[in-house]
């Protein structure tokens, strides 16, 4: 097989870093909570995962943490500074990551 | 694949050698590649490398330059001081970074031109970027603080404010110091690199004199008229912790050092200690001071905060500790991850042929350890304000901890783990 070494080298790309994906508003909002809960959700800390948990799951946490009915350090402050649809694209971020 | 392509895919993907170098940019374009560099790899840089890398996909040719070999975290490094980190724990390799096709390029960047989109490196080469990243830090002011200009006094009065010898060093003065003496940190006017940094610094030191040294003494020197975050916590941690131990002093701006005595000139009084430690006061760091990109109160460097676009170049992003901070942002390895995520998308966008976000967020945690478990936060989250034009918080959003708790002591730690990762790749 001969191609081209550059090919091989984008092909080795797309291998380690995943097809580029399209960068979305909840892609982008979503990295916004990885310092604590992990790039995509996957923690790699005692700090909950949110890759793969449901939308409505996420959505309800939030909503729980906002209203203060959740304990929490710290969430209830984060959770009260993302508007209803940034949440709402998060979420559905969160929830398409296996 | 054939031994020819092999060569040649292993010397395009493996650390730079110098003739590869010079190479990337004509590869990069002979692939149709945006070529973006990154000058800094701590939690400014190396987030926007990894990220832009993520984002933009093999459209990408990213390119890091670092003069340290590894990373070394400030967060959690006053532990080391305290005594129950070490270096290892707080020092990650960028190994993740090239499994993910980052260029490492381990080299001084000692100028831009920004005409001409060229890095000029202390090794002697320069390398072409379409566009640039620059995210160096702080520059220690020692001029300000007379007394501390010459090269032997740096080495005895040390700032460990960037993490690493340093902080190795000012450990092993406060081992050398016998009990009873009195350690003093001075503390520069606001802003500086991490607000609570200096008063956990504090409490660190106080936590291994309470177990060591309990004769000894924490003297802490404010230029400040308060606690600069988190003061009613940190009041609360000196009184109850560490009453014996710690003497907060606001309005104490160090004049002068007399380095042979570890002696502290203050306005109207000069403080003698045994373990003298100057936090000195700080800009952007000299290469961005250089290359124009310093447009406040010759400090600092403004962004268009839509894409982190200096205000002085197009096509150089910066980001982090060097920038003008936005309304009650924090100089934070957070706040500079934050900064490397809206700056790659931008990049990525810009670079695809679409527009900046409209709506970029940003938020923060800062971590304080009061002791060698107990830790208290200051949260915030930031929205773009299209009329202002900048990020700032939202009203209502974020705060700090109630209380010191070892249930944050175990997030803190998280914390450092999932952020290092998510700037570093690997885990």
């Amino acid at each position: 097989m001969r191609f081209p070494w550059f090919i091989l080298v984008a092909g080795a790309m797309l291998c380690t870093t995943g097809q580029a994906a399209e960068l979305s508003q909840g892609r982008y909002l979503a990295s916004t909570c990885a310092n604590c809960h992990g790039t995509d959700g996957h923690s790699v800390g005692s700090v909950a995962s949110l890759a793969g948990q449901s939308s409505e799951s996420i959505l309800t946490k939030l909503a729980e943490y906002q209203d203060g009915k959740r304990p929490a350090t710290i969430m209830h402050q984060i959770a009260k500074g993302y508007t209803e649809e940034q949440m709402k694209l998060i979420a559905e971020f969160f929830a398409a990551q296996k | 694949m054939t031994t020819q392509n092999r060569r040649n895919f292993i010397k395009a993907t493996s650390a730079v050698t110098g003739a590869a170098i010079t190479g990337f940019p004509a590869i990069a374009k002979a692939m149709g590649q945006n070529n973006v560099v990154v000058i800094g790899g701590g939690y400014g840089g190396a987030t926007a490398a990894r990220y832009v890398m993520r984002w933009g996909g093999p459209k990408f040719r990213v390119s890091l330059i670092e003069r340290n070999n590894e990373f070394v975290s400030c967060p959690l490094s006053n532990l080391i001081l305290g005594g129950s980190k070490t270096l290892a724990d707080i020092t990650r390799s960028y190994d993740g970074l090239r499994k993910e096709l980052v260029m490492t390029i381990h080299d001084e960047a000692v100028a831009i031109d920004p005409a001409a989109h060229v890095v000029k490196l202390a090794g002697g080469r320069s390398i072409n970027y379409d566009r640039l990243v620059v995210s160096p830090g702080v520059e220690l002011l020692w001029d300000q603080v007379a007394g501390m200009s010459s090269r032997e006094a740096q080495a005895k009065i040390l700032h460990a404010w960037k993490a690493g010898p340093q902080t190795v060093a000012l450990r092993k003065q406060l081992e050398a110091m016998p009990d009873g003496g009195v350690f003093a940190i001075s503390i520069p006017v606001a802003p500086y690199r991490c607000p609570p940094g200096p008063y956990e610094r504090a409490c660190q030191v106080a936590h291994y004199f309470k177990q060591h040294k309990p004769k000894s003494k924490v003297l802490i020197l404010d230029a400040n008229d308060k606690i600069v975050s988190k003061a009613a916590l940190f009041e609360k941690a000196f009184k109850e912790r560490f009453a014996d131990i710690i003497e907060y002093r606001p309005n104490s701006k160090l004049m002068e050092v007399d380095a042979a005595t570890n002696t502290a000139k203050l306005e109207f009084e000069e403080v003698k200690v045994d373990v003298l430690n100057v936090v000195p006061p700080q800009r952007a760091a000299d290469i961005a001071k250089n290359a124009g990109l310093i447009t406040a109160n010759q400090k600092w460097c403004e962004v268009n905060w839509l894409s982190m676009e200096s205000k002085a170049h197009n096509d150089i992003h910066v980001l982090g500790d060097a920038t003008l901070s936005g309304p009650m942002m924090p100089k934070s390895g957070h706040m500079a991850n934050q900064h490397g995520k809206l700056a790659a998308a931008a990049i990525v966008n810009l670079m695809n042929g679409k527009e900046p976000n409209p709506a970029p967020v940003v938020m923060n945690t800062c971590y304080s350890f009061v002791d060698n478990a107990n830790v208290i936060h200051v949260s915030s989250v930031h929205q773009y304000n299209k009329e202002k034009k900048v990020v700032e918080p939202v009203q209502g959003a974020g705060g700090v901890s109630k209380e010191a708790s070892e249930l944050e002591g175990e997030y803190a730690f998280s914390w450092a783990k999932n952020i290092w990762t998510d700037m570093l790749g690997g885990s």
